[in-house]
Order: C-alpha cells, then structure tokens, then sequence
C-alpha cells in the first residue's frame, strides 16, 4: 500500500481498477455497437463495408446532396457562431475586466442564464423574434447563429474567464500603457497572446456544442446536421450512424486538442 | 497617449481599480452596448416571450386558460415523468460519477488516464440528442447488438413487455450516458479539491481511512455532491433532443409537450399554451439552478 | 508490541504528559532515484525542543513525517520510547502534528476540531467536551470554540490546530513548518507561544523550519540539514559560534565570505591571524566566513569604503568595498553613522573563523 491509500486518500488498485473497469465496459457497449452496426449488412447479420464506401460513390453524391448540404449548413453555423463568440463577448469580457470589474457578477450571471433557459423554453420566445429576423437576414440556416452565440455563452464564457482569471490582465495592460502603448496595441500585443488558452478552448466548445445542437434547429424548421441526421435516418439508418459516430471523433479530436494547448499552458506558465 | 502621461496614469493605476482617464458617463458604456443590445434582443426577448405568452390567447387576450392547462391529467403526468427520470438519472448518476471520481483519486492530474476520461466525459457530456438515440437504437434496440446477444446467448427477450426503449423507460437508460460523464466532469474538481492534509490529520489524531471518508471527506463533499446532482437534474429535465429522437408517439415529458403544442396544426391556440408550459419548466429550473448556486458558494467558502 | 492507544483515565486539568525519547538510527528514504534522506542519525531525550533547520529539500520535513509515519522509510529504524514503529501506522503512533496550513476540518467548529482525536480514542462526550474546552483555554482561544475556520485569523488557525494536537497528550509533537505561511509579527508571538506551552507540558517535540532566526530562538538543539543529511547538531550558541562546516556557518547568521590564506592551523585574513574552527584542511588559498558582528569600524586598519548603511533600531549594518573589491557587511552599534563615500578602517575582533579552500 502507497502512503496515501494507508490514510484512505486514494483508493486500493483493485478498487480503481474494478471501478474503471465495469464503467468502462458499460460505456464502451453502446459506442461498439454504434460502430458494428454500421458494418452490418442489412437484416441478414453478415458484415459489409458498403455502407462506409457507399458515402464516396456516385449515387450517393446525389441522394445525400441534403446530408452534405446540412453539413456545410453546421460548419458555417459553427464559424459564425464561433465568430459571435470572438467579436462580441470576448471584447466584453475583457472589456468589463478592466474597466468595469463591478459589472463582472452580472456578466457572470447573464452568461449563466442560458443553463436556467433551456433550448426547448428559449425557442418557444424564439419563434416571434425569428420572424424579425427574416425579414431583415433572409430565411437561410445561419441566421441561427444569433440563437447558438446564446445557448454557447456558459461554456465560452467559463473557458475565457478562467484564462482572465489566470494571468494579471489588469497589470499587464497598465505596464503596457505606462510603458506608452494605445489600447489597440495592448490588445493586440498584450492580451490576446496570452488569452490563446481560453479562446480556442471557448472556439473549440462552441464547435462542439453547434454540431450537435438540434432543438432550435428543428423547432424553427431550419435544417442542420442533425436535423439532417435524423431525416436521413428514416430511409437509411447506416449512413446516418455513419455520420454520427464521424461528428462524435471529431469533436472528442477537438476537446483532445483543448485539453493539450490547456496543460501545455500550464506548464509553461508554471516553469 | 504618450510616455509624458506615464507619470499620471501609474498614479491613477496605483489606486483600488484601473482607470483610464475618465470619459463623459455615457461614452464609457458604450463598449458594452453590443453585448448588451445582442442579450437582449435573442436572450431577455425570447425569455420574456416564453414565460409571458402563457397568459395571452392568440388574439392577445390575457387568460389562465393555458395556466390552468398546466394541470390538465395529461400535462401533469408529463411533468411527473420528467421529475421521475430527471430524478432517477440525476441520483444514478450522481452516485456512479463520483464513484468514477473517487476511483481517479491519486491517478496523475496530467496523466494520460485522466486527461483520456476528461475528453470522453466532455464528449459524452454534450453527446446527447439525435446521435445518442441512434447509438442506443443499434444497442437495444429491436435489432440491436446487446438485445441479440441477449436473444442469442441467453434466451432473453428484452422487449418481450413492449417497446419500453422508446417510452419512458427507455429514456431512463439513454440519459445516464449523459449524466454520468457530467458528473464525472462537474464534481471532479470538488474531489480533487479535497486537501491531503485534512486526511493527514485524520491519521494523526488517530482516525482510520473509514472515519476520514465518514467524518471529514463526505461532510465536506457534500455541498458540493448535491449541488451537481441539482445540476444533474436540471439536465435531464430540460433534455429535448434525445427524446425527440427515441419518443416518436405521445409527449410523455413536458419538452415534448412544447413540441407537441409548437407544431401542432389541429388544435389552435396551442402555441401560447406552449408558452404556459415553457413558464412551468422555467420554474422548476429557477428554483433548481438557485438550490445549486447555493451549494456552491458554500462549497467554495470551505474549499478556498 | 502493543497498539493500542492510550485512553484518557482522568479528568486532571493538567495537559502534560512524560516527553518520549525519539530515535532515527540510519535512516534512509529513498524517492525513486533520488535520496531524500541519507542515514540520518538523530537521539531526542524526553522533553527535549529540537528543530530540523535547512534550505528546500534538504529533507527535513521528510524526516518529520517518517517519523509520523505519512511516509514510509527505506532504511533504519524510527523508535519511540525505545520501541521500533516502522510497523506501526501513523494513527497508532501516539503523536500529535501541526502542519503548515489548511488541517483545520473546514465543516467543523474550533471545538469539533479540538475535540476529534478524542472522540477517534472514544472518550465520552462531556469529558471530551471539557478537554478539548481546555486546551483551546491554553492556546488563548476560549472564546473562539464555536467559529469555524474560514472565521479565523491564520494565526488563530495554527492556534486552534496546536490545541487539538495537543489535547490527546501525545508522546511526541511535530510541527512542519507551522509559522511559515503566517505574517511576520504573528510568527514571532506564535512561536513564543509554542515553546512556552511545550515548556510547560514538557512534551518531546520536532519543529521544522527553514527560517534560521525560528530555529535558534525556539529550540533546545538545532538540526542543520542539507542534502539529506545532518551537517549538525547543537544548542543555537554552539551552531553560530563552531559552525561545523562552511555550510553551517553561512547556513546560521550572516557570513561575509572572505579570501584568505590557511596555513598551520591559521587563518591570515587582510593582514589579521585568526584561529580556524574545525580542521583536515589542507593549507593553501581558502574562503574564510567571518560575522559582521566580528568587524570593527575604528580609527586605522584595513582601509575601505562605505557602499551604503542601514538602521535596523538597535544596530546598524554598514556595506563597504575593501581596495580588491569585495564586500564586507558590518554590524555595529548605532552610535557610528557612516555615510556612502566614507574613508573607513575595519579591524577584525579575533573570533576563530571557519574556512574552505578556495
């Protein structure tokens, strides 16, 4: 026994490991049979790879062109989002860190709102201040940005202010102006290198949360990939399966890269 | 601004908070007015919408018609059922989570162990809607790999009683794939917050690894154990998606109600009566999410 | 060998318990590749005060919490009272420990915390409550016994912590590095206070610190580590005036180091013979330590210049550069008030100097 599981601060090998273990297989049944079944050739029980080549064939261009279509509908839902993130709330963040520190448990408290105010309540007032929308942006899918920067504001906002909250915003920027800086190049030189961490992360979360973001989506009739995902469910639930077990990689690769840049950071600013 | 004004502004900087020189009271907001005008319009608006159009009929006329909905059998039973599998999953949950987290007591903070099990957490956290269905339809399924194995090597039927995975039943299962990997990330840092001195003296003043966990780890815990099993709750409460998917007839829980009333063409009026709902969930989410903020202030006033 | 602990049969208002010997013969502990202690040799008599004094890593508080028992050992044996506790686990040992920071149990009030190690040796509730009462009495804080201890000072904390280490009467108290995370000014009225309660109850105790003025005015001996091993052990006059080694005598007080020749047991520093402290050094250029109490400002000597001069209220300390450019620090009565710039004369007072070759 190591001395911190003789005082019972760290459990005995078997015990993490029977722990691990049973969860471990629980949790990894599902993602298996997600990823067999998108080999199984039909109702027969063989396994093919069909289904995985079918995606690069001529037909499927065609039949699919909706699926593709709703894929690029995310990605640029997921930029634009992304880009609401950058040149609205990080400005404010900052903005209130320095200048307006007492605003700053109201900033909090607003960018936690949208977890009391779930998606399913938010979009039933949605709907009347969508119909404005249209009529000023046109009816295309990305105009649901302005919804995502909402529902992404409790993830970004504690991913950015972790990072405020780690280097000295406020002594770096009066070092830099009484050294004779303007605040665009405070900005520019100063601050934003060093709040790298917090917005990729709060870029990379975003990401994450639009791809797989379906209520609003599919309660003010636009089409995004899920939307998507569960239409084509319908008629061929491979390529649907497919394409989920794809959207699930990519975005554990993104909170993988997260989690690298994060302790790197750490690490650098710990030597 | 120039060096010349370096004197003045380290002056003005070495007092309690920064200051530029000060503009006129009004310029000096204006930086928050994007913000401010971007909340308001698709977050304040919206909010007051859903919670208000309960009280309007369609003409604008205020009525507790839709209030009064709320408590119409079916409704109720919906509100009931959400409380039940928010609960069930909230507690399950909670209770495997923080077994999970206890089980990484003592890996290395950077590890790649932990780091492996925080990435899939943070995955299957926000995993949930149209894929989670999909995933759990190919495991159980009518066709799926566990119900045949089961079939096959067993004999079990698992839908010998009826569809349950795509009731509410089902929805008990679904959601812990969810709950449990938010748990895991919500209450670790409350466990790794747990100082090793605090079980040192433990040892010291002749206590046993039983009487740390009992007396100490698990008070102290405890705030903040319950305050993420609130969270839990809020979850599950307010998951759409996952159910949207699986649950193809009726509206067992109240967010499919608000489908049901936002896309239903038959019954007229029924938009607002989704606003009626919309006001009964918020609440029961203000007052949850209150109960959690609660927990964590005390947590953090002990945990510092 | 026996492991049970020792339960409270009297209701006395007296705290104090017999001081235990405490024994570290070739200690040894290892941590993977690197050996944080060193066959450390150490004897501590009953009632004695001993502090483990040295820089970061030099493995002092490794060796307070073998003794303890939190960290296993790879070599030697640890006795208590005579009897060998390698085997014993750390809460049968009977001793009470005071740690840096944070130990107090955050959910617990003063007097819950006072009161734990008696209820772990199951003592009944009116007799607990009235020891654990007592003991915070003792450390001045009767009045404070429902706050909890994000209410409390750092100090008050550390306070709080020594009465429940205390009130079990342990054998042996240890205390890892328990001022060091407090203000100045609670450090010097803290650790007053700790000596005079460990006087009173006579209890054996190790006290580690890498603060060299704690150690000298608290302790009994001193412990000088580096490196995993004891440099020395003696009384705080005996480690200022015979530093055992160069270590030691730059370790304890202030050393101006100082180029010197060594030959036949003496020490030739600017024109000065001084006596050499220690011996088995080869003659030849060495750096001899000499204290800045032991240079004298006076009429005619060895010429230098003043650099600057600081008033520290009841003495003052004098830079200046000698003509080969190396810097003294001088410590003198406040009367003489020597000015940056000044011509001045220094004369060494005679204290045998330590000194290692060059």
């Amino acid at each position: 026994m190591t001395a911190a599981q003789r005082i019972g601060t760290e459990p005995s090998k078997l015990t993490r490991g029977i722990i691990l273990g049973v969860v471990g297989i629980v949790f990894a049944i599902p993602i298996i049979a997600m990823v067999q079944f998108t080999f199984r050739d039909g109702l027969g029980g063989g396994l093919t790879l069909d289904h995985w080549t079918g995606l690069f064939s001529e037909e499927a261009a065609r039949t699919y062109r909706g699926l593709f279509q709703a894929i690029g509908n995310s990605a640029v839902l997921a930029i634009v989002t992304v880009g609401i993130v950058l040149v609205v709330l990080l400005p404010t963040m900052i903005l209130v860190h320095l200048q307006f520190p007492k605003l700053k448990r109201v900033l909090e408290f607003i960018c936690i709102i949208p977890i009391t105010v779930p998606a399913i309540v938010l979009v039933v007032g949605l709907a009347p201040v969508y119909s404005v929308v249209v009529k000023i942006f046109g009816s295309g899918a990305w105009t649901l940005a302005f919804a995502y920067g909402i529902t992404v504001l409790p993830y970004a906002y504690r991913a950015i202010q972790a990072n405020l909250d780690a280097i000295p915003v406020v002594t770096l920027s009066e070092a830099a102006r009484s050294l004779g800086a303007g605040w665009i190049t405070v900005l520019r030189t100063v601050l934003l290198p060093n709040l790298r961490r917090g917005v990729l992360a709060a870029s990379f979360i975003s990401v994450a949360v639009v791809l797989g973001e379906f209520t609003i989506a599919s309660l003010l009739n636009r089409v995004n990939l899920q939307t998507a995902l569960l239409q084509v469910s319908q008629s061929d639930p491979y390529v649907a399966v497919i394409f989920a077990f794809l959207a699930l990689v990519l975005v554990f690769v993104l909170l993988l890269i997260i989690g690298r840049v994060g302790s790197s950071g750490r690490n650098r600013n710990q030597s | 601004m120039t060096v010349a004004n370096a004197p003045a502004l380290i002056k003005a900087g070495a007092g309690a908070s920064p200051r530029r020189q000060p503009r006129s009271g009004f310029a000096k907001y204006l930086g928050l007015t994007p913000f401010a005008a971007y909340v308001l319009l698709f977050l304040a608006i919206p909010t007051a919408l859903a919670v208000s159009t309960g009280f309007f009929t369609e003409d604008g006329a205020l009525t507790f018609d839709n209030v009064a909905g709320l408590f119409a059998p079916n409704v109720l039973t919906a509100f009931g059922n959400s409380f039940f599998v928010s609960a069930v999953t909230a507690v399950i949950g909670a209770v495997v989570g923080a077994l999970v987290c206890y089980a990484l007591l003592g890996t290395k903070a950077e590890g790649a162990l932990r780091t492996i099990i925080d990435s899939v957490s943070s995955v299957l956290a926000q995993f949930g809607g149209v894929m989670l269905a999909f995933v759990f339809i190919a495991t159980l399924g009518n066709q799926g790999l566990v119900t045949k194995f089961l079939l096959e090597a067993f004999g079990v039927d698992l839908f010998a009683n009826g569809p349950w995975l795509y009731q509410v039943p089902g929805l008990l299962v679904v959601y812990m794939f969810f709950q449990v990997p938010l748990m895991i990330i919500t209450f670790m840092p409350a466990l790794s917050g747990l100082k090793t001195t605090w079980a040192e003296a433990n040892a010291t003043l002749g206590g046993t690894p039983l009487t740390y966990w009992t007396r100490i780890a698990i008070p102290v815990l405890a705030p903040s154990f319950i305050g993420s099993l609130l969270l839990l709750f809020a979850n599950a409460f307010s998951s759409y998606a996952t159910a949207a998917a699986l649950v193809s007839q009726g509206a067992p829980i109240v967010p499919l109600q608000i489908r049901g009333a936002l896309v239903s063409e038959t019954v007229l009026g029924r938009e607002n009566m989704a606003g009626a709902l919309a006001l009964g969930m918020i609440v029961v989410m203000v007052v949850v999410m209150w109960g959690y903020s609660v927990l964590q202030s005390r947590t953090s006033r002990w945990q510092k | 060998m026996t492991s049970s602990i020792p339960i409270a049969t009297t209701i006395a208002s007296s705290l104090s318990a017999e001081g235990a010997t405490v024994e570290l013969i070739g200690v040894v502990k290892d941590y993977g590749s690197h050996r944080a202690l060193n066959a450390i040799d150490l004897k501590i008599q009953p009632g004695e005060f001993i502090a483990l004094l040295g820089p970061s890593g030099c493995g002092k508080t490794t060796a307070l919490r073998a003794l303890s028992g939190l960290e296993t050992v790879n070599g030697g044996r640890i006795l208590i009272d005579g009897v060998d506790v390698a085997a014993v686990p750390t809460n049968k040992r009977d001793i009470g420990m005071v740690f840096q920071s944070y130990s107090l149990f955050p959910h617990m009030t003063s007097l819950e915390n006072v009161e734990f190690g008696l209820r772990m040796r199951k003592v009944a509730a009116g007799e607990r409550r009235s020891r654990a009462l007592e003991a915070l009495e003792m450390v001045g804080l009767g009045a404070f016994a429902e706050r909890f201890a994000h209410q409390l000072s750092g100090g008050q904390q550390q306070r709080v912590a020594l009465a429940r280490a205390l009130v079990t009467r342990p054998r042996v108290l240890l205390l890892d590095e328990p001022l060091s995370a407090l203000d100045a000014k609670v450090r010097v009225s803290l650790r007053d206070e700790i000596r005079r309660i460990q006087t009173e109850l006579g209890i054996t105790t190790v006290f580690v610190t890498h603060d060299q003025e704690e150690a000298l005015a608290v302790a009994d001996r001193v412990a000088v580590m580096k490196d995993g091993i004891i440099e020395q052990i003696g009384t705080p006059e005996e480690l200022y005036t015979t530093p055992a080694t160069p270590f030691v005598a730059d370790f304890v007080g202030l050393s101006n180091r100082v180029s010197a020749q060594l030959s036949g047991g003496t020490v030739l520093v600017h024109g000065t013979k001084l006596d050499l402290l220690g011996d088995g050094q080869p003659d030849g250029p060495v750096t001899a330590y000499i204290r800045p109490e032991d240079i004298a400002i006076e009429g005619k000597g060895i010429p230098a210049t003043v650099v600057a001069s600081s008033f520290l209220g009841s003495l003052r300390r004098t830079q200046v550069v000698l003509d080969d450019g190396s810097l003294l620090s001088i410590q003198h009565d406040v009367d003489t008030r020597p000015q940056p710039g000044d011509a001045v004369f220094l004369r060494l007072k005679g204290s045998p100097v330590s000194a290692v070759p060059r």
